[in-house]
């Protein structure tokens, strides 16, 4: 019975992913995109890997969902506005299409090249996991012994951000006359997501959970909010908004640095404190991932006076 | 099986029947609002049943807590998105 489901859902799956690609229209790309997600996120949760499963309904499918619209919405104002926008040329595309399939070609030979069947570092972990100071064995590898990649991860997501202000002419999305049902349903669902993002945050530590779950949770709320026609007050948009972007990865660094002279290694945590480094790695993480999300949403840095 | 395990199945098919009907009346109707209007019944009383269905078959009162939790939040969201896809579809219909 489920190998019938688990079948059902890989065919869905490859299915979706072609049709998104194969559709000429865009918005129909972006809904089976989104639906994409979702049931990507339920091939993870038959996989028993729940915490991507809830990476991938949050980010993949939720934030990743609201930015391409988000981009769709900017894209038809610009083809409106001015001249159609001009499709790449047939070199660029052919140039394109080389380089994806030799990075397919690439994955696929390194995913060959695996061994079948391997336990992994699954049983080194849960060996290590009394010195993590969590004892959930994703949460030790994200924040503990795979400390680097996470770091990283926060740092490419402020890249993307940069990248995203660095554009400064795209146009700023309209404002829409106030919606009596949209302002009641983001006035009673904010304050569910904050408390489910903290609820994210703290139950990192022994279940399903973390800094980009909670956060993605909580961006969420942001891009309700900023739907409604929400606004960040003009005194906040200037360095507090920038010291909410560097928080996360700056927190990081700086325990990084600081326990050093203990361990004598970076991003090495002595095993006494390990557990409240964490959390307070994660909850700095967790806001400015939060934040990052919801700017991305509104795209261009907020002139004098926007954004949550 | 107990009468508790009958009633439990009889109420997730019930849940079911209504989600196929809701997807069929999705597929098939012609208009938005007509479509909206099969959904709203799958996402409504469909969930509601298979919710039903599932806190009998629970063990603890908290976990059927959660379950009814997951259905209010789903027909809060599900009522307004509803209103927001029929009201974005008038604006588009008569363009200002």
């Amino acid at each position: 019975m489920s190998d019938v489901l688990d079948s059902l859902l890989g065919l869905s799956l490859v299915a979706l992913a072609w049709r998104a690609l194969a559709s000429e229209d865009l918005f129909k790309a972006v809904v089976l995109f989104i639906s994409f997600g979702l049931v990507l996120a339920l091939v993870w949760v038959r996989l028993e890997a729940p915490d991507i499963a809830l990476a991938e309904a949050a980010i993949g499918a939720g934030l990743t969902g609201a930015l391409l619209l988000a981009a769709l919405a900017r894209l038809r104002r610009i083809e409106t506005n001015d001249s159609p926008v001009e499709r790449p040329g047939r070199l660029p595309r052919m140039l394109t299409a080389i380089a994806a399939l030799s990075l397919t070609a690439a994955l696929g030979h390194a995913l060959l090249s695996l061994p079948t069947v391997s336990a992994g570092l699954s049983r080194e972990v849960i060996a290590q996991l009394d010195a993590s100071g969590v004892r959930h064995p994703v949460t030790a590898v994200l924040l503990n012994f795979r400390g680097y990649d996470t770091l990283l991860e926060l740092m490419v997501l402020l890249l993307a951000l940069l990248g995203a202000w660095s554009l400064r002419d795209a146009p700023a999305p309209p404002e829409r006359p106030a919606d009596p049902v949209l302002d009641t349903l983001a006035h009673a669902l904010a304050p569910l997501l904050l408390l489910v993002a903290a609820y994210l945050l703290w139950a990192g530590a022994h279940a399903p959970g973390g800094a980009f779950q909670a956060g993605a949770v909580l961006a969420a709320a942001g891009v309700l909010l900023l739907l409604a026609g929400w606004r960040l007050s003009a005194r906040l948009t200037g360095l507090p908004l920038r010291l909410a972007l560097v928080l996360g990865p700056g927190v990081f660094l700086l325990v990084a640095v600081f326990t050093v002279p203990l361990e004598g290694l970076l991003l090495e945590f002595p095993p006494a404190a390990a557990g409240r480094l964490i959390l307070l790695i994660e909850a700095a993480a967790m806001i400015s991932i939060a934040v990052t999300l919801a700017a991305l949403f509104l795209g261009a840095p907020p002139e004098r006076g926007e954004r949550r | 099986m107990t009468v508790l395990d009958y009633l439990s199945v009889m109420l997730l098919i019930g849940g079911g029947g209504f989600f196929l009907a809701g997807t069929l009346g999705l597929l098939r109707f012609p208009d938005v609002c007509s479509r909206l209007h099969a959904l709203t019944k799958a996402d409504n009383v469909g969930l509601g049943l298979t919710v039903a269905g599932l806190a009998l078959a629970s063990e603890s009162w908290a976990v059927a807590g959660k379950l009814l939790l997951i259905w209010v939040l789903v027909l809060l969201a599900s009522a307004s998105v509803s209103y927001l896809i029929a009201q974005g579809s008038m604006q588009r219909r008569k363009p200002s």
